[in-house]
């Protein structure tokens, strides 16, 4: 049956209010901007559920259902317009939904909506309210087109939008220099990612002929053989591409600085949805990377070291966004370890877990902050639990989660991604050694962040902390009953309905170790514990006990709590150098000295050649006839000598005429 | 008519016209009084009137002749303007010397 799931409007909607608040916003009443900037996302969702519903029933799930409108995945919708035609090459602007896609939308939407209710009252007495929410209605729009596009260049298109989003709402508060400088530093370092991505379209284009995925893949699969290097260096660029969206190393630095933006947007951008676009591009490109191993391995090496090395930081970080925003990396760092032991399925069944109690993190401490007035410094915090109830279980749900014990929702997909680290061949156990450690760290900081804020005295006098309004309770408790449920799913179930991914490194049962899983599923939950139970003691029991240790080992502390000098380091090898040749190549040499020089030359010349030919205008008229008369006899000169050499044949009269007279003349 | 044709060749006239208007070129460069110089200037302009009469004489040829009629009417145009901005000048200066009339000098 030919049903139309009206894809278009998935992403039209969220654009409508984009436009509608941010044309008229500021002269509309706020409960109307809210209105409209709700109503968008809402209907997105409802029509990605409409989708989901039609797209499931049909696979013979509901045998008595009679005959059921139904839609076969994959489902694409195109256009009637081709969008960009040249030569061999056409790009349509088409959308394609799979489950891949599906579970994709499904978050973005879901999620995004939850955090936009949230934003109504956290943002309540904000100054730019219809601004906030067009912004956060245009990230909506780029988002999905990136997640429905069916080819590169199109999923580009809403790469960059989310990128431009992002930039504008990390710079919401523009007044404040730190807020401005972070969503330039974003831009820019995703810029670098953009670079790689854009090179990597292009190898794409030249190697393949086409931009579509599907093609693409049919491509890669009809030859077996496919000239060296070639597909390495296209992952390699996508790679890039994706470190730059999705914060790994080396470009991972923007991120922390991005904590700027208001928190829904850290909650809903910076933690749920656009950072983990990188993830989703490996994914859905999956079939380059499956041909391209060292590519591969070079995502898994970025994957876990980003982990481990935004964990460490996270350990010594105060201010409760950051440790929150260094996790986020950290997480990241796990899905790109999964993609890159071909673990897809696990890569994104942990970004949809992610995606649920990150999101919550942000928002309960978004909360948090909200309640201490828009203090973040995680020392001035304490005791909060029992003034602000639903904040602090919400937030003990997310804690427990992001810790991986079982059996809330990370539980279930850290061990899938442990697990297919484990089995992937040797350098496997590195690389699942690296995840567990990081998953001890993570404990660590994630409890070291509840202790600090909610127990313990307070530590400032004269803030009065309150529960926020229920606009802001509700996404929290959603979103942690998300958190507890998320994972039931099972990383089975959810790999057999992301069928698009070859079944390799996920489960395929290791041939006589049936054991395996379990016993790696106790050892990552005894090391989640075991950080529990450092952060127990060191910041409950004995809370005078890391100041010590920092005292002790002031080298190490300061190499943490300045997150390794890399923005120093970044700074000093990159941003200093290029002022310089900013300023002394291109502005002293190039600009001042070359191009003014030129100028000064050409001005020069003029003026010189004007003081001397004012010599000749003496005002005196003899010697202005003088001048006129030398000239005429010049010219005449001139055209008698020419006009006999040259005129001779043909113009025979009028020469032996001049002749004749200049005869008569000797 | 044929006997200005054999007696007085075209060489001749030619000839007077360049005299005359030599005559005109170093009168405008030498004299001081400015309406000597207006009337060297007519003088040149009538030196050159005599050679297009002569050649449209000597080639049958009219256009010549209507060229005159131009440069005698743009002569008479120009005496009558140049006339009145002489008088103004003096008016002003109360000299007619050109040497003096440097106003315009930087």
């Amino acid at each position: 049956m030919n049903l139309s799931l009206h894809l278009w409007l998935i992403p039209l909607l969220p654009f409508a209010g984009f436009l509608l608040n941010g044309i008229l916003g500021s002269r509309l009443p706020r409960r109307l901007v809210s209105t409209i900037g709700l109503l968008a996302p809402f209907l997105s969702f409802l029509l990605v559920l409409n989708a989901y519903v039609l797209t499931s029933i049909s696979a013979a799930s509901c045998p008595g259902c009679g005959p059921v409108a139904a839609v076969a995945l994959p489902y694409v919708e195109t256009f009637p317009h081709p969008w960009i035609a040249i030569g061999g090459l056409h790009v349509d602007f088409s959308f394609f939904l799979d489950p891949l896609s599906l579970v994709m939308l499904l978050v973005v939407t879901g999620v995004g909506f939850l955090i936009h209710i949230y934003s109504v009252g956290y943002m309540a007495h904000e100054e730019g309210y219809a601004r906030y929410f067009s912004f956060l209605n245009l990230f909506l729009f780029f988002m999905t087109v990136l997640v429905l596009a069916d080819n590169v260049l199109l999923m580009f298109v809403g790469w960059e939008g989310v990128g431009l989003a992002s930039y504008l709402l990390i710079g919401f508060y523009f007044q404040r220099d730190s807020a401005a400088a972070a969503g330039k530093k974003a831009f820019i370092v995703n810029r670098i990612g953009d670079f790689g991505f854009l090179i990597g379209i292009f190898l794409i284009v030249v190697n393949f002929g086409t931009l579509n995925f599907n093609q693409i893949a049919a491509l890669l699969a009809h030859r077996a053989a496919w000239p060296g290097g070639v597909l390495t260096a296209i992952c390699l660029c996508l790679l890039l591409g994706a470190a730059g969206k999705s914060a790994q190393l080396p470009l991972y630095v923007w991120l922390p600085d991005a904590m700027e933006g208001p928190t829904p947007v850290s909650a809903l951008i910076h933690a749920a949805t656009m950072v983990t676009a990188g993830v989703y591009m490996i994914a859905r490109t999956h079939f380059l990377f499956d041909r391209a191993p060292i590519a591969l391995a070079i995502v898994a090496i970025v994957g876990a070291a980003t982990a481990i090395f935004a964990a460490t930081i996270a350990l010594a970080q105060n201010d409760i966004k950051r440790v929150l925003a260094y996790s986020t990396i950290s997480q990241l760092g796990y899905m790109f370890l999964a993609c890159g032991v071909a673990a897809y399925s696990a890569a994104i069944f942990h970004l949809v877990t992610h995606a649920f109690f990150k999101a919550l993190l942000f928002l309960a401490a978004g909360s948090v902050i909200h309640a201490m007035g828009g203090e973040q410094d995680m020392r001035k915090m304490g005791g909060l639990r029992k003034k602000l109830p639903v904040t602090f279980w919400t937030m003990t749900v997310a804690v427990f989660t992001i810790a991986g014990f079982p059996p809330l929702a990370a539980f279930f997909s850290k061990d899938a991604i442990l697990y297919a680290a484990f089995v992937s061949g040797t350098g496997g156990k590195v690389l699942w050694f690296v995840g567990l450690l990081t998953a001890l760290l993570t404990a660590l900081y994630m409890f070291r962040l509840w202790y600090m804020t909610f127990f313990g005295e307070t530590r400032t006098a004269d803030v009065h902390p309150h529960e926020s309004p229920w606009s802001m309770r509700t996404p929290l408790v959603i979103l942690a009953l998300l958190s507890i449920c998320g994972g039931w799913i099972g990383i089975e179930r959810f790999s057999v309905y992301l069928n698009v991914f070859p079944a390799i490194g996920t489960h395929v049962a290791v041939a006589g170790s049936p054991l395996i899983e379990p016993i790696l599923a106790v050892i990552a939950v005894l090391a989640a514990l075991e950080g529990w139970l450092i952060a127990d003691k060191y910041y409950r029991r004995k809370t005078e006990r890391p100041a010590q240790l920092a005292t002790a080992m002031p080298g190490g502390y300061k190499l943490l709590a300045n997150k390794y000098y890399v923005d120093e380091m970044y700074d000093a090898v990159f941003v200093k150098p290029l002022f310089a040749v900013s300023r002394y190549v291109l502005g002293w040499v190039v600009d001042t000295g070359i191009l003014g020089g030129i100028a000064w030359l050409l001005a020069g010349t003029a003026n010189l050649s004007g003081m001397i030919l004012q010599r000749w205008q003496s005002g005196n008229l003899r010697s202005y006839a003088a001048w006129l008369t030398a000239a005429a006899a010049v010219v005449l000169l001139f055209v008698f000598h020419v006009s006999i050499g040259t005129y001779l044949g043909t113009h025979g009269i009028d020469v032996q005429l001049n002749l004749h007279w200049m005869g008569h003349l000797q | 008519m044929s006997f200005m044709q054999h007696d007085v060749p075209l060489t001749w006239y030619l000839l007077l016209s360049a005299v005359l208007f030599s005559l005109g070129v170093v009168g405008f460069l030498i004299k001081r009084n400015v309406i000597t110089v207006f009337m060297s200037i007519e003088l040149m302009l009538n030196a050159v009137n005599l050679s297009f009469v002569a050649f449209a004489y000597q080639w049958h040829e009219v256009k010549g002749q209507i060229f005159v009629f131009f440069v005698m009417m743009v002569a008479a145009a120009e005496a009558a303007v140049g006339l009145a901005i002489i008088i103004a000048v003096f008016r002003v200066r109360a000299t007619l010397a050109v040497d003096r009339i440097n106003l315009m000098k930087l």
